[in-house]
């Protein structure tokens, strides 16, 4: 019988369920969306590969990123640990390592010049990363022990830099010294932090020595030949590098060994963190959103006075009032929370849409979970709301209510 | 033993913070028998309106008695009240007070609506009292749709839906011309020949003389408590007859 009323009052009943249409369609794309762009990033740190161990110089506290990404400079890990790494004795499920520097600096061709990210790498590079050249070739073996003056540029770069022309075989200089465009490398996309496509890559030694003034590496990948070896082959990497830096036990280590697995279990925390503060901000619109219900139905119980001291007169109890309009007040959320809820879930397909036609590794995640979480919550905003107005218009004396006019 | 038996019943309305107290009825002793066509009739104001909201059991007096088939209503609590309310009485008001938003069998049957019948029962109910006043054309209209003499009928049709007792009639006449007027009053006298007490309250003699007994109140008090000798009959078609 009451339906009949929310039925008549079609636009009013609309508006008083807007608030919960919006607040529970937005957690919905807030909470899809957010689980869309994890997606995304996770699938980005694991096309590196998820056999990857780092091994970084400086020893980390359980549950704290290593020194080194603190920006510490530390100096113990260096070329010839790498080298040892790269021994089949010493780790035999390594496929390759691949030893690194960084650095940010000041690249000009003829009369452009720009600020780019360098990488001091080896041959190795691309076997670890999982990368290959578009144009040209990689730095070979030789230039990245002698201290070869040949240079990879990002795709990226190549664009910025020679703005279409082609690179390879040009001359451009880093701090005074000259380098010889040998390749540029297929377009990745950032992984994680990383941006493959907005560097350039150099010999190591020559950046090491010629650019950085340095004799130590930032940081030496390991590719193993089987996700199922990472473990053992940790053990081995720890085990040799206290054999080499004389370390007693683990609580004097020098060292960090990472694997791309903690990465993205660190990636996870931080993006799942943000996801539940936005929701839990749009969580807050659907108290709005309650409060204008309970508006309504003060409005509506004043409206209908005379209805109800009616109703009272013809038999109906204080309870049968109060179910009456509790009842209203729950039906016009509920059906609010279903809208937003398909409002929610389109919102989200048309996102995962488009996000895949842009060439992004987007997975739609749509969670039943969330679905029905949305469904009770919003029956009980409509419960919560609903039952001052109700207990309000349960209370009329039905003489009063009848001569109201 | 009497339908109703009200006792020295006074009621007084006052403005809580003020000391000015309104004396509306100052004690009315009268009963009520099964199967009486009573008319309550006096001036506005002289607390007739008051004196049927008690009887309908829609206020409470401030003192005195009032037993329903010997029952002391004083001790029931106000659901106790609604359900009585419910059972025993129907209620037809000067403004019809049908719900707007609603059908005129929707209308009829929201008194059994608080009762827990089935649906196709409750229609079945509601059908048969929509036939008695003529209005089985109208069903699946809404209120706004009718006239004034056709929204009375239907509200008689859900007073005596649940098949009360008693029928409480306030200015059933009031809003409606003098034809509509006669085949309310002649529904009423139908309703109280196959057995339902009616209790009409107005102002208007000639409407007061359809039944067959009448208090006169003044005041807040009964004037004169008599039989109608020359009782009006009204005419189903609306017309005047004797």
């Amino acid at each position: 019988m009451s339906l009949q009323n929310l039925k008549a009052n079609k636009l009013r009943s609309f508006l008083t369920m807007l608030g919960i249409v919006v607040g529970i369609g937005s957690v919905i794309v807030i909470v899809s969306v957010g689980a869309g762009a994890q997606s995304l990033i996770v699938n980005q740190v694991t096309s590196v590969g998820s056999n990857l161990v780092g091994v970084l110089p400086g020893k980390s506290e359980k549950n704290s990123p290593p020194a080194s990404i603190m920006g510490i400079k530390i100096t113990t890990l260096t070329f010839s640990d790498a080298q040892a790494l790269a021994q089949k004795n010493n780790v035999p499920h390594a496929v390759a390592v691949s030893p690194m520097v960084r650095g940010y600096e000041q690249i000009s061709w003829k009369n452009h010049n720009n600020y780019f990210n360098f990488s001091g790498v080896t041959d190795k590079y691309i076997i670890v990363q999982n990368v290959a050249v578009a144009k040209g070739r990689f730095i070979s073996e030789n230039e990245a022990l002698n201290m070869g003056k040949s240079l990879v540029l990002g795709s990226q770069v190549a664009e910025d830099l020679f703005q279409g022309q082609d690179p390879i075989g040009e001359t451009v200089k880093i701090k005074g010294v000259s380098f010889q465009v040998v390749g540029v490398m297929e377009k990745k996309g950032s992984a994680g932090f990383e941006n493959q496509d907005a560097q350039v890559f150099l010999p190591l030694a020559t950046a090491q020595k010629m650019i950085l003034g340095i004799n130590y590496i930032t940081v030496a990948r390991i590719k193993i030949d089987d996700t199922k070896n990472i473990q053992p082959s940790i053990n081995d990497i720890e085990a040799l590098m206290r054999a080499r830096h004389r370390i007693p036990g683990p609580d004097q280590d020098d060292f960090t060994v990472e694997n791309s697995s903690q990465a993205i279990a660190a990636l996870t925390t931080i993006t799942d963190a943000i996801r539940y503060f936005l929701a839990s901000i749009a969580a807050m619109s659907l108290v709005v959103g309650g409060i204008g219900i309970m508006n309504i139905m003060l409005v509506v119980v004043n409206e209908r006075i005379k209805e109800i001291g009616l109703r009272q007169a013809l038999g109906a109890t204080k309870r049968d009032i109060l179910n009456q309009f509790v009842l209203e007040t729950t039906v016009v959320s509920l059906v609010g929370g279903i809208i937003g809820i398909a409002g929610g879930v389109s919102i989200s397909v048309l996102v995962a849409l488009i996000a895949k036609k842009l060439g992004y590794n987007w997975d739609l995640v749509i969670s039943w979970q969330s679905l029905a979480v949305s469904t009770s919550i919003s029956f009980l905003i409509g419960l919560i709301f609903g039952i001052y107005p109700a207990k309000k218009a349960s209370r009329l004396s039905p003489m009063e209510a009848l001569r109201y006019e | 033993m009497d339908l109703i038996r009200l006792e020295q019943i006074t009621k007084n309305y006052g403005n809580p913070g003020s000391d000015i107290t309104t004396h509306v009825l100052k004690g009315v002793t009268f009963s009520i028998q099964e199967g009486e066509f009573l008319s309550i009739m006096g001036p506005s104001g002289s607390g007739k309106s008051t004196l049927m909201h008690i009887i309908g059991l829609l206020d409470r007096p401030t003192s005195g008695k009032y037993f329903l088939r010997g029952e002391d209503t004083s001790q029931l609590s106000d659901d106790q009240l609604a359900r009585l309310r419910n059972k025993e009485i129907g209620f037809i008001f000067q403004s019809f007070n049908l719900l707007p938003r609603i059908s005129v069998l929707e209308n009829v049957v929201l008194p059994l609506s608080y009762v827990g019948l089935s649906q196709a029962k409750e229609e079945e109910l509601a059908l048969k009292v929509i036939r008695a006043v003529g209005m089985e054309h109208r069903i699946n209209n809404m209120p706004n749709q009718l006239s004034g003499g056709e929204q009375q009928r239907v509200a008689i049709a859900r007073a005596f839906v649940n098949n009360p007792s008693i029928i409480f009639a306030d200015e059933p006449t009031g809003n409606l011309d003098s034809k509509s007027g006669q085949q309310v009053m002649s529904i009423l006298q139908e309703l109280n020949h196959q057995g339902h007490t009616v209790v009409l309250v107005t102002h208007e003699s000639a409407t007061a003389e359809h039944g067959t007994r009448m208090i006169k109140i003044h005041d807040g008090k009964i004037l004169s408590d008599e039989p109608i000798i020359n009782r009006l009959l009204a005419d189903r078609e609306g017309e005047l007859g004797k």
